[in-house]
């Protein structure tokens, strides 16, 4: 679904990735993994548009993404969380997702300025929906409160309700579960396959090594920017590279 | 002759790069827009009038207690307006909008205080003398000028680079935060920052009221205007910037003058602006855009 | 009574045709601050749309009208050239390129001779009556109310709240900073008409760096978290010196003092539904214990 091809990134003389080749498969849950600063973030980065690859592509369903603006890229289906979350803060929760429904929004000109039936139609149904995903994550009941009165933990499922809004076909995940207790963890785990039977495919990075092994069904490994492994969770688990990578600690965020 | 335009450029361009200097300090170090600067400029100006006119105090005593005034003022404007926004950790913008408030309030009061019309310093106080280098007529006080510029900027450069507080300074203009975790006095070095911005504005101020020997208390606002010019060319934040924008500011003015026509004087600086927001915002030395907490 | 009325109508006419023009003049400046841009082109603008309307109505027969279009199509116009390049820029930088550009249009009309160079235009007729105002001013707000209860408005908070998630959630950025910026500068062009038809002359300095200042003014002090805010910061401001006319050399002293006072004290403005509320349901708590 999601193919990088010998995609290389460079910031001044810094060498963030080299030669990364990878496929992320429709259906499923992929992990992307690998020490700290080994340039997983930079992944994302280039695949939602806000970087242009130095050297190599990335293709999308077999579109080529090359040039295209972030929008644009939503638009064709993929949608993205932060790591450092980035909600509107003062904007309602129902105010978040809705801009997350931007784009599939159709009115016209005319129907917003006069207020016509299309135009209110299509803002109830956008508001309905936005209900709707937001009791996914179990946030309906704050739907009117303002982004900034929610807890951390809160604010990520936030911004997984509103990253849905945008239709999107493949979900980027980075980090979901930094930052939070073993019990919301476990939450989130659960929220995250429901997700998935829904029909929507995933593409997370961690840190959380229980966390990864326990929900992607394939995972690749990220180190100094490049891919080392990628594979079936049992096979990265006794892969000697990544036990190295990892200096055998297991990563507990 | 192109040689007589160059004397006219270096004099003008010393004070356009004395008085962005102080500018682009308050920018690097504080983060802050100061659009009072251009106030406290001309209120130096009128200070060192009155030490003049009053105390009869000689010119150079008189710039010296000047741009001790200005700072105070700088220091005065930092420490009741400026503090309490950074405590608040307000975005970047509102700093701005309240030194337009300050800016209002001095130029208006200095108005009603000693008037509207242009003020000259009392008959004999400005060096006549010139002399002939060559073909080339220089004024004592265009030396001056340019003199005391570029001993203000040597010692600000020294400052900067060699000794613990410039490290500092360079530091804190990289990130407060961090600066502050590394146990630098920062708030201490915030209000030394405002002081001796606004005292080199000060300094500015004196030098081109001497030089049109006009004080008014409009004087400030269009060099402000080309303050913003010459530190968005050079650089925000950048002191290399500063000097060699408002050299290169001076430089066009004059030419512009000399060659095209007076009227599009004060176009030069935003007409360089804008072109240069255009092809390379960041200025001629600039780096980074946006600065880390 | 209608004595009364005509002797007060004959002086403050200009005040209260003042406040309606102040009004759409924050709004303009409003639009911009509500996408996170921070425009100090308006006053620019404004100037061009009263060039552009007061030339049409001293030069051809065209209708007051459309004077009143071209005054707002030529800024809307230019904003959308000068937009393009400009808004790439953020916060600090695209304030100062617009100052810059501010600068620019009053040097060039202060040269150009169909401007009237530095004398400016004198004798435009006098067209504007106050349903005019009254009018496009209620125009302008049912359009901007309409805008903020649409995706449009909701792109615009989201821009200015984190313009990257903004983006990835699909909204396209540059386009819909234009758009806010486009609809600043014509809504500033057709107060700049109104004003031209009623204050009989206009020169390039009404439409300076202090005049841009003044728009910003009115609406951070108003408050800019919606509508009510600008157009409250102008009335007052407006009024106000009428009320300091004792203080007449000092108003714009007092006008700095206001702006720094609300900067330091009342951050989101006099109008700030927020501070409002919060205000209310501590009245309410007293009540009930």
């Amino acid at each position: 679904m999601l193919k990088f091809n010998q995609i290389s990134k460079r910031f001044g003389g810094l060498q963030v990735l080299n030669d990364v080749s990878f496929s992320v498969p429709q259906g499923g849950i992929f992990g992307l993994i690998g020490p700290n600063g080994a340039g997983k973030t930079t992944v994302f980065n280039l695949a939602t548009g806000l970087l242009r690859a130095s050297g190599g592509s990335i293709e999308f369903n077999g579109q080529d993404l090359g040039s295209i603006p972030p929008h644009r890229i939503t638009e064709l289906g993929i949608a993205r969380t932060f790591q450092n979350i980035r909600i509107f803060k003062e904007m309602s929760l129902l105010e978040n997702v809705v801009v997350g429904m931007h784009d599939h929004l159709d009115y016209g000109f005319p129907g917003l300025l006069l207020n016509l039936p299309s135009f209110r139609r299509v803002e109830a149904a956008a508001r309905e929906r936005a209900l709707e995903l937001l009791s996914w994550v179990k946030l309906d009941h704050k739907a009117g409160m303002a982004a900034d009165s929610l807890s951390y933990g809160e604010q990520r499922r936030l911004e997984f309700a509103r990253a849905l809004a945008t239709k999107p076909k493949l979900l980027l995940l980075d980090e979901p579960v930094a930052g939070m207790n073993p019990s919301e963890k476990t939450e989130l785990m659960a929220e995250i396959l429901n997700i998935k039977q829904r029909g929507f495919s995933i593409f997370l990075i961690e840190h959380d090594m229980r966390f990864v092994m326990g929900l992607c069904d394939r995972i690749a490994v990220l180190n100094f920017g490049r891919i080392i492994a990628e594979g079936v969770p049992d096979e990265i688990k006794n892969n000697p590279e990544v036990i190295e990578a990892y200096l055998g600690k297991e990563e507990e965020a | 002759m192109l040689e007589q335009q160059l004397i006219n450029a270096l004099s003008l361009g010393s004070v356009y790069a004395l008085f962005a200097l102080g500018f682009t300090l308050i920018f690097g170090v504080l983060g802050v827009i100061n659009l009072s600067h251009g106030a406290i400029f001309m209120l130096g100006s009128y200070a060192a009038l009155l030490l003049v006119d009053k105390l009869a105090l000689p010119l150079w005593l008189a710039l010296l207690a000047a741009m001790l005034v200005a700072g105070v003022i700088g220091f005065v404007v930092d420490y009741l307006i400026l503090k309490p926004l950074r405590a608040r950790n307000a975005p970047h913008l509102i700093p701005m909008i309240a030194t337009i408030g300050v800016a209002i309030m001095l130029t208006n009061l200095a108005q009603g205080l000693f008037g509207a019309e242009n003020k000259r310093f009392p008959f004999g106080t400005i060096p006549e003398e010139s002399f002939n280098v060559g073909h080339l007529h220089v004024t004592a006080l265009q030396l001056g000028i340019i003199g005391i510029s570029v001993v203000l900027m040597i010692v600000l450069l020294a400052v900067m680079r060699r000794t613990q507080l410039g490290r500092a300074l360079r530091a804190i203009a990289e990130s407060p935060k961090a600066a502050y975790l590394l146990g630098i006095n920062v708030e201490g070095l915030f209000y030394l920052t405002s002081f001796a911005a606004a005292a080199l504005g000060g300094a500015a101020g004196v030098l081109v009221g001497l030089s049109f020997n006009a004080i008014s208390p409009f004087m400030g606002q269009p060099m402000l205007h080309k303050g913003i010019a010459v530190i968005i060319l050079g650089g925000m934040g950048d002191i290399r910037g500063a000097m060699i924008g408002g050299l290169f500011l001076g430089f066009a003015e004059v030419l512009t003058v000399a060659y095209i026509s007076s009227d599009f004087r004060d176009a030069v600086a935003f007409g360089l602006l804008f072109l240069i927001l255009l092809i390379k915002p960041s200025g001629m030395f600039g780096k980074v855009l946006e600065r880390k907490a | 009574m209608l004595e009364w009325w005509e002797g007060f109508w004959a002086t403050y006419n200009a005040v209260i045709y003042g406040i309606g023009v102040n009004a759409m003049l924050a709004l303009s400046i409003y639009v911009t601050l509500s996408c996170g841009l921070l425009s100090l082109a308006n006053a620019a603008f404004m100037g061009i749309g009263a060039y552009t309307a007061a030339m049409i109505s001293m030069q051809t027969a065209l209708p007051f009208p459309l004077a009143l279009a071209a005054g707002a199509l030529l800024p809307a116009l230019v904003a959308l050239i000068i937009g393009i390049p400009t808004l790439r820029l953020s916060g600090v930088y695209l304030a100062m390129a617009t100052l810059g550009f501010g600068e620019v249009v009053r040097v060039i009309v202060l040269n150009m001779e169909i401007t009237g160079g530095p004398m400016g235009l004198n004798g435009i007729p006098l067209k504007t009556e106050f349903w005019h105002i009254a009018l496009l001013l209620a125009a302008t707000l049912y359009f901007l109310a309409r805008v903020r209860r649409s995706k449009i408005g909701r792109a615009f908070e989201a821009i200015k709240a984190d313009e990257v998630a903004a983006r990835l959630m699909g909204v396209n950025v540059p386009a819909y900073k234009l758009l806010a910026f486009v609809i600043g500068a014509a809504i500033a062009g057709i107060a700049g008409g109104l004003n031209a038809h009623y204050t009989f002359t206009i020169g390039p300095n009404n439409y300076a760096f202090e005049n841009a200042v003044e728009i910003l003014t009115m609406a951070v002090f108003g408050g800019i978290g919606n509508l009510i805010g600008p157009s409250i910061g102008a009335t007052i401001l407006t009024l106000l010196p009428e009320v300091l006319r004792y203080f007449k050399e000092f108003r714009l002293a007092i006008n700095g003092l206001i702006l720094i006072l609300v900067v330091l004290y009342l951050p989101n403005g006099i109008w700030d539904p927020r501070r409002i509320q919060a205000f209310r349901q501590r009245r309410q708590a007293r009540k009930e214990r």
